[in-house]
């Protein structure tokens, strides 16, 4: 895979070579996109610009994301060169640069309609609104499983046909023809009557002097050739022969090796450590002090982390040291009780009002863990400050935040820093904007071993017991049956004010209320954010109502969704998948949840069993309604994938807190599923044509409740906490 | 200590600790980067390398004890022009997303199909025990069963 260097620019044809480079047009909030320009900011000559075409007829697609595995590189691609009807073998891509040129407003479009439910980490998208550019600059993310829909939607797609449009005109201008007479197809215009062509890289010097236009028409959805068809993903053949390269791999001339020890007991300051232990290693460079945290610079891991293993450094007390898991948990269902911590959601109707004399009152009450992303690239950043300025070669899901932390890291101005951003091993929210303290730290020690550059290599343990972690959750609910069994009533409590607690199903009384977190962890956006909580609390208390009314808990949904046709949609798909209209084989039983997030509505059934005193799932079918499908086969891995990561919360690991710390330190303790856990999965979608929804995180809410309203089948016994344990 | 190893059927020559485990000399002596860290205790599998032909997490064995061995990483298992077969099948059923554990995942794999060619989802499942956070799983069964049916030329697994 390409990256953005200048000899990139010139090897693809670019601007030395008489190509072409567009930016995107029709988007007037990004208005560097509307020019063709070049940047000689640092000398270097670059565009501004999502699509090139070079004399070799190339084109290369420029994308603003990073890839962590999902496929998003391949799929923006395909979208841009749809609607530029290139010949598919064509087409390259290369990663933007972390610039400001790629900020990502795009972004903060596809939450527009919901700006209330926006992400806590996009934050300060918002300011977009209120037209604070400069505020966004830091923005390039790839999370909240937005590329296909946001940037893919509303800008690849016009990129690619505004640069088809400069094409056309171009051949028409240089064969004194109508445009009309003119079409393109497979990376060539062709004159009708004549009969003349020729290729796009022929025309792109010329198509280069032409403006965008600004809003260039839109293939529809049947005249697609590449967009729907199970296409190749690029980055594979890198990734089978051990070539493709991730932060962790990126090495330098001169180049030391860290790793660090933070205080266990989070927010706790490095109060004295004794280097000497560590320094009278071999190999041993430096040890560095940092706020919160010790680390050890040598001329190698191995020997970085024995330096670490030697040190005995001395933290401050923060009064957190005797929290335990229970005592959080304690702690949450105080502020539950205490009426003035509580905050609305969602009222509507008489809300909680209506519980009182009611005939028929359910109530239960759940709670989730803490949970670890456990990428399996563990952190790492690789930093260099020489000559005024600081480079850093990490894998992040937005390098413009990195810049960030990096700049206010070394005391240099952002121009001045320079993020190589690589390859990720898992992203899932880990290395998103605001939890980049890897970064931060590499920079710092980087600050005392320049001109030298340093790789900071966090263990598995560091990266285990200091993760922004799955928040954990309590929550309460009561519901109050109508004499058909249908809810009246919703009433729950929760911490963690988050709209995924709103329901999808009809019920005309609700009362949603949320406390403070409550706790000293520190909490980020794990896959699917705060669905994976709600998800699993509103579908198994909705399959505990249906119990309790006798009735299917499919059949029980499909009533309370009567408003809502792509809902039911899917939950009929799930069934006629999972056989859910016959019994499932002996000694098994099947559960069903459905969950609506990121834009897409997703229902799942698992079936399970009970095997040497653990639940064995078998089978898990997924109907996803995601409004449409760019490349069929990646949308399938990610559901699929989804599923897998949603199994490791259902059933395998938890992450608990002991003297204020994490009690886990790796995969011996935070056991994930493997092969043999893995259950058969069909995935199939559902081609709506609704407004694109979100892949990489929807295919997870579902599975825990899923899973545990399943185990409620077999068993008889209600799943009120996970992991599942039975 | 100066250690000589027999890396990808080439003498390789190092200066390391006792103690360092192989895996640290493949990437950071030798520059063989395609071999992954994960876990360090030899959990995860994500640095698993061949020595004398059987998958071995590198993290977990010291190099001074691993000379006059054959050692094998997924840069050697095959090469470029002619990718092994578990190689080619991982490209033809897209089985990597983020990619970090799949050379582990693939040198596990080659090493169970070079003893046994046609494998059972069983043996499968007990021999190929490294850890994917992306959930590859199904899509990597299925491409060591598509080798383990596909013809084999010249008698390479």
């Amino acid at each position: 895979m390409n990256k953005w260097t200048r000899r990139t620019v010139i090897a693809t044809g670019g601007l030395l070579g008489g190509g072409l480079a567009l930016g995107v047009a029709g988007i007037a909030f990004a208005p560097n996109r509307l020019r063709v320009t070049p940047d000689s900011r640092d000398g270097t000559p670059q565009l501004t610009t999502w699509v090139k075409i070079g004399a070799d007829n190339t084109v290369s697609v420029v994308i603003p994301h990073c890839e962590m595995g999902t496929g998003v590189q391949t799929a923006l691609a395909m979208m841009c060169a749809e609607e530029l009807e290139a010949d598919w073998n064509l087409v390259r891509f290369e990663e933007a640069p972390g610039t400001d040129d790629y900020a990502n407003g795009y972004l903060v479009r596809v939450f527009v309609p919901v700006v209330a439910t926006i992400p806590k980490y996009m934050e300060r998208g918002i300011d977009f609104w209120t037209f604070k550019l400069t505020e966004m600059m830091d923005l390039q993310v790839t999370g909240g499983s937005s590329a296909v829909r946001g940037t893919g939607h509303l800008g690849m797609r016009v990129a690619g046909a505004a640069a088809k449009a400069m094409l056309v005109e171009a051949a028409a201008k240089q064969w004194k023809v109508p445009v009309a007479e003119c079409s393109a197809k497979l990376s060539k215009v062709t004159h009708s009557g004549s009969g003349r062509s020729a290729t796009y890289g022929e025309l792109a010097p010329q198509a280069a002097q032409l403006s965008p236009p600004a809003h260039p028409p839109l293939k529809s959805r049947d005249q697609y050739t590449i967009v729907g068809k199970a296409t190749p993903r690029i980055d594979i053949p890198s990734k089978v022969n051990g070539s493709a390269t991730y932060g962790v791999d990126v090495t330098l001339p001169q180049m030391l090796y860290a790793t660090i020890a933070a205080a266990p007991v989070f927010g706790a300051k490095l109060v004295s450590v004794d280097t000497a232990p560590a320094e009278a290693l071999p190999g041993v460079k430096k040890v560095v002090k940092l706020d919160n945290a010790v680390a050890v610079v040598a001329d190698g891991y191995w020997r970085a982390l024995k330096g670490v293993r030697a040190l005995a450094p001395q933290f401050q007390q923060t009064g957190h040291e005797q929290v335990t898991s229970d005592t959080i948990y304690a702690a949450i269902a105080a502020s539950l009780d205490d009426k003035k911590q509580h905050s609305e959601v969602v009222k509507s109707g008489k809300g909680s009002a209506a519980l009182q004399g009611a005939a028929k009152v359910v109530e239960a009450e759940y709670r989730v863990p803490f949970l670890a992303h456990a990428t399996m690239e563990p952190m790492n950043a690789t930093a260099r400050i020489a000559d005024g300025r600081c480079e850093v070669w990490t894998g992040v899901q937005d390098p413009l935040a990195a810049r960030k932390t990096a700049a206010e890291a070394s005391g240099l101005k952002p121009e001045q820093v320079t993020i190589h951003n690589q390859q990720l091993g898992g992203g899932f929210g880990r290395r998103l904007p605001g939890y980049m303290d890897f970064v931060e730290q590499a920079v710092r020690i980087a600050k005392e071993t320049s001109p030298a550059p340093v790789k900071l290599i966090w263990s598995r343990e560091e990266d285990t017991q200091h993760d922004f972690y799955r928040p954990a959750v309590v929550g309460r609910y009561q519901a109050a049956l109508a004499d058909n069994g249908a809810p009246q009533v919703w009433v729950s409590r929760f911490n963690i004010q988050d709209d995924a607690a709103k329901l999808p199903y009809a019920i005309e009384h609700q009362d949603i209320r949320a406390v403070p977190p409550g706790y000293h962890v520190r909490i980020g956006p794990w896959r699917s954010v705060a669905h994976t909580q709600h998800g699993f609390f509103t579908e198994s208390f909705v399959d505990e109502l249906a119990h309790t009314a006798g009735k299917d808990p499919l059949q029980y949904r499909k009533e309370l969704l009567a408003h809502a046709p792509r809902h039911v949609g899917v939950l009929d798909k799930v069934a006629e998948m999972s056989g859910w209209a016959t019994p499932a084989p002996a000694g098994r039983a099947r559960g069903i949840a459905l969950v609506e997030s990121f834009g897409s509505i997703v229902a799942e059934v698992a079936e399970v069993e009970i095997v040497e005193g653990r639940v064995k799932v078998h089978r898990v079918c997924a109907a996803v309604d995601c409004g449409d499908v760019i490349n069929p086969d990646t949308a399938t891995a990610q559901v699929e994938g989804g599923i897998i990561y949603g199994l490791s919360a259902a059933l395998f690991n938890e992450v608990t807190i002991a003297g204020g710390r994490v009690a886990q330190s790796n995969f011996y303790d935070l056991p994930m599923p493997k092969l043999v856990d893995t259950p058969s999965i069909s995935v199939e979608f559902i081609h709506s044509g609704a407004r694109l929804g979100g892949l990489g995180e929807p295919g997870v809410p579902p599975i825990a409740p899923a899973i545990a309203n399943a185990v409620f089948a077999l068993t008889g016994k209600r799943v009120r906490s996970l992991p599942v344990r039975v | 200590m100066q250690i000589t190893l027999d890396v990808n059927g080439e003498p390789r020559t190092a200066d390391v600790d006792e103690d360092t485990p192989l895996l640290w000399v493949l990437r950071e002596s030798l520059g063989l980067t395609g071999t992954k860290f994960g876990c360090g205790v030899a959990a995860c599998g994500a640095c698993t390398v061949h020595i004398d032909g059987n998958a071995v997490r590198s993290c977990s064995v010291p190099a001074a004890s691993m000379q006059g061995m054959k050692i094998t990483t997924i840069e050697g298992l095959a090469p470029k022009e002619q990718p092994h077969p578990l190689q080619a099948a991982w490209i033809e059923h897209q089985v990597p997303q983020c990619g970090y554990c799949q050379s582990g995942m693939i040198m596990a794999a080659a090493a169970l199909i070079a003893r046994n060619p046609q494998p059972t989802d069983e043996q499968i499942s007990a021999e190929v025990t490294n850890i994917c956070r992306c959930g590859t799983y199904e899509r990597v069964r299925r491409a060591i069963h598509s080798v383990a049916q596909a013809p084999r030329e010249g008698g390479v697994p």
